[in-house]
């Protein structure tokens, strides 16, 4: 569970993703939907990366679930996660019918990337659209640290 | 003076570009009338849903050229025109993207991939982009389905397995056609899809 060095990237289907969407502990849990063919997306990375290098109080736990198509895995995937050594968690979710789970992480999420869902226990906010800067993203994240 | 003058330019920007983001979220609903446009298609003229003659209805799609999941459909959506446009329904197809942000998108490169493809359905393209916010689109790709008043009978994607054509369960296209033809409720009347998003200078 190392934020900081995704050697390599775990597969599931919302099923498998699931536990991470609503774990009930202290942790800010900040899940990005994002593919290594979204730009941006790709844009967006580094702030994430930098977050990740970022000591809180609270602990923040990165997720960044690929929408990358399994068949691109070895070809796309893999080695764009060993070019970003600093990349947090990677995992595929290799689930193709999306209109069952789209609605699961958010009900306003029409299914266009980049998205990011951060939450704490009961508490949920969704951004419907990539962060601008390293700021953007610690202002979304703002109410969750100073609880 | 420059400062002043791009603290307005990035003033009136923004309230431009909030204007844009409320009107892109309305969009057409499933028992909205949508509205015809005359666009360019990749043949150079402008193309109107009216020109179609004897449509029964219309299968709007909402693509472009660079985003993987609208190539992973592009088979499917010529396979969904051969068999649905001899029975008044084609398929029509508009890039919504805007090229100085994805050059991949451009005019040119849709009339490349259309011949390489050999689209048998019109590619047209929103050119200033104002088509896809009247509609509501957001990614691509993005199907309305309208019937031959333009009346939206279905939202969403094509099928359920954008990744894997020969692993698809229930063709949510076909299915909302097959109801419309045989005058029942189309069910489901909308869903949601994994896409690209689309490319605007307002969206990055």
């Amino acid at each position: 569970m190392s934020g900081l060095k995704a050697q390599d990237v775990s597969i599931a289907n919302f099923d498998g993703l699931r536990p991470l969407l609503e774990k009930k502990n202290d942790t800010i849990y900040v899940i990005n939907f994002w593919a290594t063919w979204c730009k941006p997306c790709v844009e967006e990375l580094p702030f994430f990366e930098q977050l990740a290098q970022t000591k809180f109080d609270t602990p923040v736990r990165i997720i960044l679930v690929s929408l990358d198509f399994k068949s691109q895995l070895k070809a796309k995937l893999i080695p764009f996660v060993k070019a970003h050594p600093q990349l947090p968690e990677v995992i595929l979710l290799s689930d193709p019918d999306s209109n069952k789970w789209i609605p699961e992480v958010d009900k306003d999420w029409g299914g266009a990337i980049p998205v990011t869902l951060v939450y704490q226990g009961s508490k949920r906010k969704f951004k419907d659209d990539a962060f601008e800067n390293f700021d953007d993203l610690m202002q979304f994240l703002q109410s969750f640290l100073k609880s | 003076m420059k400062r002043v003058l791009l603290f307005f330019g990035l003033f009136w920007a923004f309230t431009f570009l909030s204007a844009f983001t409320i009107n892109k979220i309305e969009g057409f609903k499933v028992g909205d009338k949508a509205v015809d446009f005359k666009l360019k298609n990749i043949d150079g003229k402008m193309f109107s849903l009216k020109d179609v003659k004897d449509a029964k209805g219309y299968i709007v799609i909402f693509t472009c050229n660079h985003c993987p999941y609208a190539i992973a459909y592009e088979d499917r959506l010529i396979a969904l025109h051969k068999k649905y446009a001899p029975q008044g329904y084609p398929v029509i197809a508009i890039n919504p993207n805007d090229p100085n942000v994805q050059p991949a998108d451009g005019f040119a490169e849709m009339q490349e991939r259309a011949k390489d493809k050999k689209f048998p359905f019109v590619y047209l393209f929103d050119e200033g982009q104002k088509i896809y916010p009247q509609y509501g689109a957001t990614r691509t790709p993005h199907v309305y389905l309208l019937d031959k008043s333009l009346n939206v009978k279905y939202i969403g994607a094509i099928d359920d397995n954008s990744e894997d054509a020969s692993m698809v369960k229930t063709k949510y296209v076909e299915n909302a056609i097959e109801a419309m033809k045989a005058g029942k409720e189309v069910d489901p009347s909308f869903t949601k899809a994994i896409g690209c998003s689309i490319k605007a200078v307002a969206k990055n």
